[in-house]
């Protein structure tokens, strides 16, 4: 049986099943809300009244990924893209029922299972680029310790051959994209259903790849790790070469670290949800065992002929 | 024996003017990368030499390269019975095949402006444009548009419904060619929007590349291909 190194969480965000179409279990906000972002709406210098996102900088300095990472492309990627959504998307969503949410729940609402509202892109963009500059560090690369790397070997075999996956799938992602290491529990692997049976080694560590703005939280799964990988993210540095600049962003930036913490994070998350999905079901199914999955047991299948 | 004959044949008629075939070993044709009617440096300023040289280089070449893997492997698959690698292989050619299909369109539709690029359509096509959107700039106008909105990789297209008798401007993903979205649809012209087709110029600022270009559009070529599928 995994031990799992349990940090104390505070009381996660609670999110009221009236804005989420119900979908089996009540979706449990993943991340706490960030007390820092104002929610005050910001007027403009041209008096445009905008929602309140802010454009959260890197927590290093611009060139300190040099010269793995070139300034010029944190000017422009972080400068200009990454800016450019959270402005978007603060002209877009305000005054809407989007407003004064956290940018994660914007982004579940305007996933809209799979039927994308036109806020996602941004919305999306702007989280996604916030946990890719937060996946990323000086003297980053190495490898990892603790619990994360006993997951990796037991779910990819070895750290080479996670290496190798993690590496092939950034390459392989036709197109504008993203590929990142989550951490998955009760769920199936086909986005968005619900493992009705969860088991302790459903939970495991999974790579996934994803088109756009698409980012697993969609899918309820932790994201752990990511790579941007649309050409804006390294065409100034490597030009065409994208496999370069997967090595060089696993050889040199990626911080372990960050991504052991959200480890520990997603794997008490996942417990604690556990339990509380105990509590309801007992409360909801006092006399079954397990849930029911099949059709009605009275039904003859000899008639049918 | 039958079956890499249509695979051979149709899917690589469209294809006969721009690339020379070799016969591989297994009798597959493989695909080269055509060459470019023009220097590297004579769409500038509109597109930077650099560009041009990287996209067609580097870029179009890996599709054709890979794409020929994939064919190579498909064959060797189709002629196994081997049906889940068939089917594991179409993405890439798809991919790689649609790279190279719309690549080579787009190098067509580009012409320095000393031989013509940029110069506004005549004839035919050019009274087609009118009649459906008014004027060129018209068209160039939902195009622009269209290009600067789609979201991560694609292509703007203006294409001819063959069927419908019109003209349209439709906007496609990745590098899917623009008979994915209807088969009766001839491409004329194509913009690629991918990044690659403009960031070390333009940066971020796909709106102005897109403003740009057009000052190296080939309406000539547009024509030919229009007046062709008319007749």
């Amino acid at each position: 049986m995994m031990s799992v190194a349990v940090t104390a969480i505070s009381s996660s965000l609670s999110y009221s099943p009236l804005l989420l179409p119900s979908q089996g279990p009540k979706r449990r906000m993943q991340w706490k809300r960030n007390d820092k972002r104002q929610f005050s709406r910001k007027v403009a210098v041209s008096g445009v009244i905008t929602a309140g996102f802010e454009l959260k900088p890197p927590p290093y300095p611009l060139d300190a990924l040099e010269p793995h990472m070139s300034r010029e492309t944190l000017d422009y990627h972080w400068g200009k893209h990454h800016r450019t959504y959270v402005e978007n998307l603060n002209k877009q969503i305000v005054g809407t029922d989007l407003d004064t949410l956290p940018l994660e729940e914007v982004v579940l609402l305007s996933y809209n299972r799979g039927n994308m509202l036109p806020a996602f892109n941004n919305a999306a963009q702007a989280w996604n680029h916030e946990f890719f500059w937060e996946s990323i560090q000086p003297g980053g690369g190495g490898k990892p310790t603790g619990e994360l790397p006993r997951l990796i070997e037991r779910d990819f075999g070895s750290f080479e051959e996670f290496l190798e996956r993690f590496k092939s799938a950034a390459a392989s992602n036709f197109g504008s994209g993203w590929t990142w290491l989550a951490y998955k529990a009760n769920r199936l692997d086909v986005a968005n259903a619900v493992n009705p049976l969860p088991k302790e080694e459903d939970k495991k560590l999974v790579i996934v790849k994803t088109p756009n703005a698409v980012n697993p939280l969609v899918w309820d799964y932790s994201p752990l790790l990511t790579i941007d990988t649309w050409e804006h993210a390294y065409y100034l540095d490597f030009e065409n070469r994208r496999a370069e600049y997967i090595n060089t962003f696993m050889e040199r930036l990626v911080s372990w670290e960050t991504v052991s913490t959200r480890l520990e994070s997603a794997m008490a998350r996942a417990v604690q949800r556990e339990q509380e999905g105990t509590e309801t079901e007992d409360e909801e199914n006092p006399d079954d065992e397990e849930p029911e999955v099949y059709l009605d047991s009275d039904i003859d299948v000899s008639e049918v002929d | 024996m039958a079956i890499r004959c249509v695979a051979s044949r149709k899917t690589l008629a469209g294809l006969k003017e721009t690339s020379s075939r070799l016969l591989g070993f297994r009798g597959v044709q493989t695909f080269t990368l055509p060459d470019l009617p023009y220097d590297y440096g004579a769409l500038e300023p509109a597109i930077s030499g650099e560009i041009m040289q990287i996209h067609h280089q580097k870029h179009h070449q890996a599709y054709v390269t890979n794409y020929n893997n994939a064919l190579e492997q498909l064959d060797q698959a189709v002629n196994k019975g081997d049906a889940s690698t068939v089917v594991k292989l179409q993405s890439a050619i798809k991919f790689n095949g649609g790279g190279h299909v719309n690549h080579s369109i787009f190098w067509k539709n580009l012409a320095p402006v000393n031989e013509g690029g940029g110069e506004p359509p005549k004839g035919s096509l050019g009274s087609a444009i009118d009649t459906h959107f008014g004027s060129p700039e018209g068209l160039v106008k939902k195009m622009s548009a269209e290009g600067a909105a789609v979201q991560g990789s694609g292509w703007v297209w203006l294409g001819l419904d063959k069927e419908l008798k019109k003209l349209v401007v439709d906007t496609t993903a990745n590098q899917d060619p623009l008979v994915t979205k209807g088969g009766s649809l001839v491409p004329l012209v194509g913009i690629d929007v991918w990044e690659h087709a403009y960031y070390l110029q333009y940066k971020n600022v796909r709106p102005e590349y897109l403003k740009n270009v057009w000052k190296v559009i080939n309406w000539k070529y547009a024509s030919e291909v229009y007046e062709k599928e008319c007749n």
